[in-house]
Parts: structure tokens; sequence; C-alpha cells
């Protein structure tokens, strides 16, 4: 049985689909069987990140409409044989999610890969609610500033209330994901610092991501970070969240802390 | 309507809950009406100034047969304020008006048979008053209070080991008690317990009431963030204190 994984935020934009396809990415990377699964029907991205977005024939509302087989629709990566996406209709609405077809299709899906990571929709209407419905993992990807981190509450509590788990009254494991981390900007107040997200939403510490070109670049030519160029800073800190979300347990290095020879003059202060 | 607008104090509105009868009736009314009689001749006056509801939730009757009953019941010094599971059609301005959403609390119990050699000075008595077991008083919540969450405890007071989200409110009958940071809405003493306080040990609340009085974040001394403050009232004014 492979594990549920959800990455949501509740806010658009501070990089749900850039960490699920890097996630995926990674863990595929060590040969497990992944399936990236794209959860915003209507406006999906997924795709294109992943750089499959030429060969999509079926989607996940086929799939849950009878339309098509589970088989039909899932693309296998170009890259990695172990990785699977299957994407979200463009054309259809989040209503055409039910909760039957989205239950039958993460169980198919969990039967056969190691990790089904459903990448959620921004906002906690039914495509988000449903995405996280059948979560064991949530990944709650958060940028340090105070309308992600407040929305990012918002949807913990959504986590603790309104997933299958919650309602077996067992607890969902909650990981905190900081994207788009600057220490510089941190330093200067311009964003919140790490412990003050922390302290806010209480929740472990996934990985912190930094603010790279390395993101963007990866994104416009259709690859996850983390095999569009396996040393930038970026895909480092997805490979060092996905050990930590495999159990392992590894300290959290916060990026921009060690710096090299030129950092030690211009380098801010001890905190 | 001039003096409408310039009047300088809004009317509060506030709600209260009380505690009252609840007769349940039970088909054929006639042999259940004999029963109510017997209760009430062991009892002179059990029903008098008391104020009762009539439960007809599942009751197949129509509004004649509700309105006799209402009526007999009247004339046994029964006086009904409020019906439960009607439907809305069946009760009129003629009727008492609807309620819903009762809670239950233990049973009142009927008076004892009283004896008949003495009944003059048992009359006398005030109405006996069953103290009601109540339910708890305090509410302890071990998690932090998420953002669009909603702690509502009127029963009394709250205590919160973890913070209170920007977002999120708390709304209890008697005192809040914050462990964490309040960085959203507090309302203590909703109920009308102008005695309640609230007590943070970090403050960054976006508002705070006690009894219907407010203040905003912006109303708040602004030396008093990210402090340990409790708040209380003093008649009409919002009084803070540190904590530590």
């Amino acid at each position: 049985m492979g594990k549920v994984v959800v990455v949501t935020s509740g806010k658009g934009g501070v990089g749900k689909t850039t960490s699920t396809a890097a996630l995926g990415a990674a863990l595929a990377q060590n040969g497990e069987k992944v399936v990236v699964v794209d959860f915003d029907v209507g406006l999906r991205n997924l795709d294109l990140v992943m750089g499959a977005e030429r060969r999509v024939v079926y989607d996940l509302v086929n799939v849950i409409q009878g339309e098509a087989k589970l088989t039909q629709a899932l693309i296998r990566d170009k890259r990695l044989e172990t990785l699977y996406l299957l994407p979200a209709s463009q054309t259809r609405d989040k209503d055409n999610l039910t909760a039957e077809g989205v239950e039958k299709v993460i169980g198919a899906l969990r039967h056969v890969f190691d990790w089904v990571i459903c990448d959620s929709p921004a906002g906690i209407e039914r495509g988000a609610t449903l995405a996280m419905r059948h979560a064991d993992v949530a990944i709650v990807v958060t940028n340090p500033e105070v309308s992600s981190v407040r929305d990012s509450d918002r949807i913990i509590g959504l986590l603790d209330s309104k997933t299958l788990k919650a309602e077996n009254g067992e607890r969902m494991e909650k990981h905190l994901l900081l994207t788009r981390y600057d220490s510089l900007r941190a330093e200067r107040g311009d964003m919140l610092k790490v412990d003050d997200v922390l302290e806010i939403l209480s929740i472990p510490l996934l990985g912190i991501i930094p603010e790279s070109m390395d993101v963007l670049r990866a994104s416009n030519v259709g690859s996850p970070v983390t095999l569009a160029d396996e040393r930038s800073a970026p895909a480092l800190a997805y490979f060092e969240a996905t050990r930590r979300l495999r159990g392992e347990d590894l300290p959290v290095s916060i990026p921009g802390e060690r710096r090299g020879f030129f950092g030690k003059f211009f380098g801010r202060k001890a905190a | 309507m001039t003096s409408v607008l310039t009047q300088p104090r809004p009317i509060r509105l506030k709600g209260r809950s009380f505690l009252a009868l609840a007769l349940t009736p039970e088909l054929p009314f006639e042999e259940w009406l004999v029963r109510l009689d017997d209760l009430a001749s062991r009892s002179a006056g059990f029903f008098m100034r008391r104020p009762a509801v009539l439960d007809v939730t599942g009751l197949d009757i129509d509004r004649a047969q509700l309105q006799d009953l209402v009526a007999r019941l009247s004339a046994r010094q029964v006086r009904i304020m409020g019906i439960e599971g009607a439907r809305p059609s069946m009760l009129g301005a003629d009727l008492p008006p609807a309620l819903s959403d009762g809670r239950s609390t233990a049973d009142i119990e009927a008076p004892p048979a009283t004896d008949p050699a003495q009944p003059a000075v048992r009359e006398a008595d005030p109405a006996p008053v069953t103290p009601v077991a109540k339910g708890p008083t305090s509410l302890v919540v071990t998690q932090p209070v998420r953002s669009g969450q909603s702690l509502v405890f009127i029963e009394g007071d709250v205590t919160i080991l973890g913070s209170v989200a920007s977002g999120a409110e708390v709304i209890a009958g008697g005192s809040i008690h914050v462990y964490g940071a309040l960085r959203g809405r507090a309302m203590a003493g909703t109920m009308g317990n102008a005695s309640a306080r609230i007590f943070c040990r970090k403050l960054e609340a976006e508002l705070v009431a006690i009894d219907g009085y407010y203040k905003t974040a912006e109303d708040l001394e602004p030396g008093l963030r990210g402090k340990a403050v409790q708040f209380w009232l003093d008649g009409d004014s919002f009084k803070y204190g540190s904590l530590a």
C-alpha cells in the first residue's frame, strides 16, 4: 500500500505545483514508483511543469466519469520510468469531481504506486477538500509572508477536521514546506523569519526552499527542478525534504546560513 | 426619524438562555391529559407560573388539534411559552412561537405526593426548584485554534494551551485564558457576564470583547502588543493590566 500525500496551501502561487513535481521526481529518482495527480481541474499546470502537456489524452475527470480507464490516463515520464502523471482536465470544472470517484481513483493508485502525490488547487473549496480527503500525509506549502501563513493555518484546520483520517479520529501527519525563502530579506524584516512561521503554524518543518531563478527556469523548460539541475540550491533543498518525507531525521539548514568567502565579509550579522 | 438617528446609545441585543419545563404530550391527548391531571393533583400549583414548552416532535396532529391542546392546557393553568417540533404552517399568531435547538438538562422531578393533611402549608411554598445537574463549566483546548475556526463555549470558561491564530475566534460565556499567543478574536462573557476576563500570554489580538463591549486591535494600546495582558470590565469601561 502506497502513501497518499497532499500538497496544499490555501493560497495560490506559493509553489504547490513546483513542489509536487520536484518531490515526485526526487522520490522517483530513488527508484520508488510515484504518481503525481493534478487536482486543479479547470486550471491545470502540473502537466506543463512536468513537461507532459503534449501527451495528455485522457484526464482525471475522464477516469472519474468512466470515459477512460486509469491506465489510459496515466502518463509515464520520459526521463524517469517510475514517475507517472495523472493530469487534470482543463475544459471542465471542479464540480465534475465526485467524492466517490476520487475515492475510487486514489484507492486504485495507492495499490500500484509507492507514493501518490496530489497537487491541490488553491482555495478551500471542492477541489482542495477532495484532494486532501484521502491523504495520509499533508505537505503545507507556505511562503514567508503573513497572508500565506494565515491561509496555511486555515488549511491545517481543515486537514484536522475535513479529511477521512480526522473523521476517523486519527491524526493527520502534517509537514511545513517553506518555499521562496530569502534569508537576506528575512533578516531585513521584509519577510517573516523561519522561527516566526514555525511559531504560528506549529507543525514540523519538512524543508526550506530558497528563492531562486532556477525554479522558474526549470518550470519554463517543463522539468521538475530536481531533474533540471540536480546541483542547484532549490534542487538540493528538495532532495533533503524528500529524505525527511521518507522518515529520515535530518537537521534543517536555513538557506544562506552557510556562506562563502564573500559572504563572510558582506554577510549579515549573527541573529 | 431624526431622533432615532441621533440616539447616542444603540440598543444592545443580547441572547439569554432559560430553563423551561418541556412537556411531551402523547396521543391520544385525552389519556395523556388524565395523567397530567393526576400529576398536578399531587401538587397544586406545580405548573403555576412555570414556563413550559410543548414538544410535539413526531406527533401526527393538525393545527386544530394543537390549538385545542394548548387551550386545554391553559385551562389547567399550564401556560405554554413555545412550541417545539411543529411545522411552521401549524403555528400562527394565535399559538405560541416556535422554539428549536433546545438542549436537554436533567429531568425536572415531579412533585412528590403531598400529604392531604397539610396541603395549605405546601401550597404557600414557592414552586419547588430542583437543582439542575449542569454540564461542565470549563473547556480545556490542547490544540492551537486555527484560522477560520470558531470555538464557542457559552457554558463557561475556555482555556487554550496553544495559540489562537489570526482569523480564528473564541467565544466563551465565562473567561478566556490563552497560554500561547492570542492573534485572533476573543469574546468573553457573551451571555451577559460582565465579570468575565480575557487573559493571554502574548497579545496580538484582532479584537477582544467582554459582555458586548469590544476593542479592535487599533483601539488597543500599542504598548500592549506582544505582552502578557488581561482585560476586564469596570462598569462601562474596558480595563487592561499586565500579567507579568
